[in-house]
This record gives C-alpha cells, sequence and structure tokens, in this order.
C-alpha cells in the first residue's frame, strides 16, 4: 500500500531576553544551580508575577517576520500537571488568545520548489527547570535556574510530507529567529527545541490518520532520523492491519530507536483555566510599530538582495543569507574582495569546509571577512594562483601571518604575470618537447587539443616554480601552437 | 448528573489521591451535588456574554526587561528538606 505522510511541527524557542518572563531574575547561561531561581520562580507563597515587557517585543516582531496577525489582546492560562520541576503545579501559557494568530513561512526544497507552511499560532509561555537523574543517593536533583525563562511556542498546520520538508521548515525557523535576534539559535544548549507530529494515510485519502508526537528533537539530524524512523514504525503497524495509538515518543538518537513515553488517551488532563494572578495584555499599534522597526532584514530580503546586489545565483544566495552571522561575513569577504562571485566561492568553498572540518562556527573563526577579502582580491587581480591561495589561507587559518599581502611575500607566493618573463618559458619548454608539439598541431579534434594542452602545464608550472599565472600561461600557449 | 464510581477512581488517579472504599459513596454524593450545581449554571443563557478572562476591568502592565534578582539561593535552600550541590532533591523521578 501507498501512504502520505503527514507531519505538523510544534517548536519550542527560548527568547534571549535579560531576564525571566514573569520574574527579575538572570537568565544568563551556565550559572551555579539554583543561584537564578527567585522567590517567584520557586513559587513561594504571596508572590505575583510581572511579565516582561521585552518577551512581549519579541513574540510581536517573530509574528510580524512570518506574516501573522498579532493578538491584540492576549490571556494566560494555566495549564495544570505535576513534575518536580515545575514549582507552581502549572505551566503559565495561553491557550485561547496567543499573542500570535495565523501566519505563513515559505521553504526552498532541494528540486528548486518552493512550499509554504502555515502557521496556526505561537504562543508565550514559561519554560520548566531541569531534573538531574544522577544519582544523589536515589533522588533526583533539581535547578530551576531554566525555570520561567521565556518560550514562544510556534505550532504549525500540518502542511509538510517528508522528512525533507520538515527539516527545511525546521532550519528555515531556526535562521529567522536568530536573524532577527529573539533567540541566540544554539540549539545545543537547547533554546529551539522540535516536537514533530507524524501521521500516515492511505495515498490520496482526505482522512488524516492518528498522531504520534515525537518529543524534544534538538539536532536537525535527529529530527531527520526520527521522523524517518517514525514513518516506518507506523507503515509497520499498519500492513499489518494494526492500529496506531495516539501517544508521546521519545527518541534515542544516539541509538536510533523510540519509546512510547505517555499514552495521551490515558491521564493528560491539563485543567486548562485563564490564570487569575495576571491581567489581560494589549498590544496597541504603537507597540507593534516599534517592533517592527527593530526588525533587521529578513532571511528572504536578504537572499533577494544578493542576487540583485552581487549577482548570485539562487543556491549560493539562499546558502549565504540563511545564517545572519554568514551572510555578513560574505558581505565583509565580498566588500574587501573586489569580486564577489570569487568571495562566495571562497566563503561557501574553503572558508565553510574549513569550519566543518574544525566544527566551528562563523562566530569562532579564527580569520575575518576582511581578511578573507584581501585574499581573494589578490586571487582577483592576479597576484596569486588558486593554489597559492590555498596555503594563504592555511597559514591565515593558523594564525602564521594576518593579512594576505604579508603572507604572499613572505611565501614567495606571488604570481608571475610579466608576459615577457613568462613567453620565455613557454618557449623553452615548448623547444624541449617537439614531438608533442608536432602531436598537438596534428589533431583536429578541439577536445582532444584542450586535453594535450594540459600535458604543457606541468613543466611549465615546473619552470616557473609553480609561479607562473596559469591563465596567462595557457593564453601564451593557444597562440605560440597555432602558429 | 451524576457521577460514576469509575469517573472518582480516573479522578483521584489524576490528582494523586489515594481513596479508601469506603470514601467512593460519600464522593459520589457530593461531588454529583457540586455537579448539578454546575447544570445549574450552564442552564443560564450566555449567548450575548464576552467569556471573561479575569474578574478586573484592568489591563496588565508589563515591567521592563532589567536584572532585579540577587542570589538568595541560601536562603531558600536552608528551608529544603533537602539539597546537594546547590541543587534542590526530591524523591527519585522515573519517566
Amino acid at each position: 500500500m501507498q501512504w502520505d505522510i503527514v507531519i505538523g511541527l510544534e517548536i519550542h524557542v527560548q527568547l534571549a531576553t535579560r531576564t525571566k518572563i514573569f520574574s527579575g531574575s538572570s537568565t544568563a547561561f551556565g550559572a551555579e544551580p539554583n543561584t537564578q531561581a527567585s522567590a517567584v520562580d520557586l513559587a513561594m507563597p504571596g508572590t505575583l508575577p510581572v511579565p516582561n515587557e521585552q518577551a512581549f517585543r519579541y513574540a510581536v516582531m517573530f509574528g510580524l517576520a512570518v506574516n501573522a496577525e498579532i493578538g491584540r489582546r492576549s490571556v494566560f492560562d494555566r495549564k495544570n500537571y505535576f513534575y518536580p520541576d515545575l514549582p507552581k503545579g502549572y505551566q503559565t501559557t495561553q491557550l485561547d488568545h496567543p499573542i500570535v494568530g495565523p501566519g505563513f513561512v515559505d521553504i526552498d526544497l532541494a528540486d528548486g520548489s518552493s512550499k509554504r507552511v502555515r502557521i496556526h499560532h505561537a504562543h508565550l509561555e514559561e519554560d520548566a527547570g531541569k531534573s538531574l537523574h544522577e544519582d544523589f543517593h536515589g533522588m533526583t536533583g533539581i535547578d530551576l535556574n531554566r525555570a520561567g525563562t521565556p518560550l514562544i511556542e510556534i505550532v504549525t498546520e500540518p502542511d509538510m510530507n517528508s522528512a525533507e520538508e520538515a527539516v527545511a521548515f525546521a532550519r528555515k525557523l531556526h535562521s529567522l529567529v536568530s536573524s532577527i535576534g529573539i533567540c541566540d539559535g544554539d540549539m545545543s544548549q537547547g533554546s529551539l527545541r522540535f516536537d514533530v507530529n507524524i501521521s500516515l494515510k492511505p495515498k490520496g485519502s482526505d482522512e488524516l490518520g492518528t498522531r504520534t508526537e515525537t518529543k524534544n528533537l534538538n539536532s536537525f539530524r535527529f529530527m531527520e532520523q526520527a521522523i524517518a524512523h517514525e514513518v516506518e514504525r507506523q507503515m509497520d503497524i499498519l500492513e499489518d492491519g494494526g492500529r496506531i495509538i495516539q501517544e508521546t515518543r521519545l527518541y534515542n538518537g544516539d541509538r536510533d530507536e523510540s519509546r512510547s513515553m505517555r499514552s495521551k488517551e490515558e491521564a493528560n488532563d491539563y485543567r486548562y483555566f485563564p490564570c487569575p494572578d495576571l491581567l489581560p495584555v494589549v498590544i496597541d499599534d504603537a507597540f507593534i510599530e516599534s517592533a517592527r522597526d527593530l526588525l533587521p532584514e529578513l532571511p528572504d530580503e536578504r537572499k533577494a538582495r544578493f542576487k540583485e546586489q552581487y549577482g548570485l545565483n539562487d543556491y549560493d544566495a539562499r546558502l549565504l543569507s540563511d545564517d545572519a552571522r554568514m551572510a555578513a561575513f560574505f558581505e565583509e569577504t565580498a566588500g574587501h574582495g573586489k569580486d564577489a562571485k570569487l568571495a562566495a566561492n571562497w566563503v561557501l568553498g574553503e572558508f565553510s569546509a574549513r569550519l566543518n572540518s574544525d566544527d566551528k562556527t562563523v562566530a569562532q573563526a579564527p580569520i575575518t571577512g576582511e581578511q578573507l577579502g584581501q585574499l581573494v582580491a589578490r586571487i582577483a587581480d592576479n597576484t596569486v594562483s588558486s593554489s597559492g591561495a590555498k596555503k594563504v589561507f592555511e597559514a591565515l587559518w593558523k594564525g602564521d601571518g594576518d593579512n594576505a599581502d604579508a603572507i604572499i611575500e613572505a611565501q614567495g607566493l606571488k604570481q608571475v604575470s610579466d608576459t615577457g618573463a613568462l613567453e620565455q618559458m613557454v618557449d623553452e619548454v615548448l623547444a624541449g618537447m617537439p614531438d608533442q608539439v608536432a602531436q598537438y598541431q596534428q589533431e583536429t579534434d578541439p577536445k582532444k587539443q584542450k586535453k594535450m594542452l594540459g600535458g604543457f602545464m606541468g613543466p611549465l608550472m615546473k619552470a616557473s616554480k609553480g609561479q607562473g599565472n596559469p591563465k596567462l600561461f595557457n593564453e601564451i600557449l593557444l597562440k605560440k601552437l597555432s602558429n | 448528573m451524576t457521577i460514576s464510581r469509575e469517573d472518582i477512581e480516573k479522578v483521584a488517579v489524576l490528582a494523586r489521591i489515594r481513596l479508601d472504599e469506603e470514601q467512593i459513596p460519600a464522593l459520589e454524593k457530593d461531588l454529583g451535588n457540586i455537579l448539578s450545581l454546575v447544570d445549574e449554571l450552564s442552564a443560564a443563557d450566555t449567548d450575548n456574554v464576552e467569556p471573561l478572562a479575569h474578574p478586573l476591568d484592568a489591563v496588565q502592565r508589563l515591567r521592563a526587561d532589567e536584572v532585579t534578582e540577587s542570589n538568595q539561593r541560601e536562603a531558600f535552600q536552608a528551608i529544603a528538606p533537602a539539597t546537594e550541590n546547590g541543587l534542590y532533591l526530591v524523591p527519585r523521578v522515573i519517566e
């Protein structure tokens, strides 16, 4: 049987505010346990929450960035459940009147097409603390520093139909929230966490199947694997005539297996009700417009500008515009590099490869866009060959010198572009290879001729100690050989 | 409106309250009475009434995003039953 895959996502995004959503405790990462947990965060009797204006501003910025309606009157509700890292016994969240209403995000797919994914809504809520299950004499340790950290939970419509689409959406969302500066985007610290709702239905059917939810995926790779895993699991059950149980599952990326966490049919009665401690929050036009003024260029806008301003193709423009830091690095490189296309090639090629192999982010790169730009400028004006440039890049990366010109000078990588000197070398080399010259001149197939031309380049590069400009050598060779 | 024995047992599980057998008949009666009262409320015509989020007719004030709390862990943990390495300790939680 053929199946359609239906995927919807819920994404928890930690907002990059200085303080918590309902208290003035710091949200700085990495503090000693419970040193950033105040009386409000600990749910001490008699405390009252006071909402953080910046959390609302960030949520509104997100809403504007995904073309959504902004909830003019948003209301907090209590979601009751019992867990020791939730001292109040309820999570303060928004149920019926969220801050962000319906919107959409367009994603680019590998085949060059694009697809619209609708956002159902996004609401503000508080994060819980952390439970540490290591052995504390048979007890569990609780750190409440994270309790009360502001989150927006973004809920999509079930508009994605493959792991590729879901991951493309997740990446786009990651790029969006980090670009507009409302989230630090650090997935390894849980700043973005994805829950994936998956169901299958017979191909072409209008009726949705029973879905499961796989929770807390914090890398794109695990997300892709978890979807593949869950689709296969459901398909096996359905094809054996079984029934999918609506439940929450946990995926273990290291072992590529999942297990049931709790069955939604049973215990989940959250007894939502409006929080009596908080009044409705009214968002007026002035607030929305001030949030709009804070929005930087969005990745989609930046991509369009890169194509226009730098003449990049769609693919390069997308890769360079998705991440704000990468985009800024490219612009700095292009600004000093004279040739934008060449700058793009170096940023996406050598530079990105080096980041990957050293497991570094753009912010951690040991070279600046200006340094790479100066190198690109020297490639563009033929001062250094591309193989020489790789040596310069390596030296810059390792800190053996801090500017391209000095390294080119010190390592003798300057390309010889003096036509007179190069012509002399060509004459000498050709004089030593009469058979090959004769063969070349008798050949009529231009493709084969081109190949044979390569046979002269080796000796020429050797004669010039690797410093001859290959482009000029090529031109001179063609001229001499056609005589 | 009546409430069944099974309903009471399920709510007790959700609320993590242990019930003795002999408590159930009395609860059946009491909760049944409360639900009848709710039925009476439900009979009121609310078609033209906006749902009320809060009894006060006011809007929430927001605070600036500035750190105003200092570390008072020692004071808070002085009244906690068990702590270690700055953590609050609770009976082991098993997912």
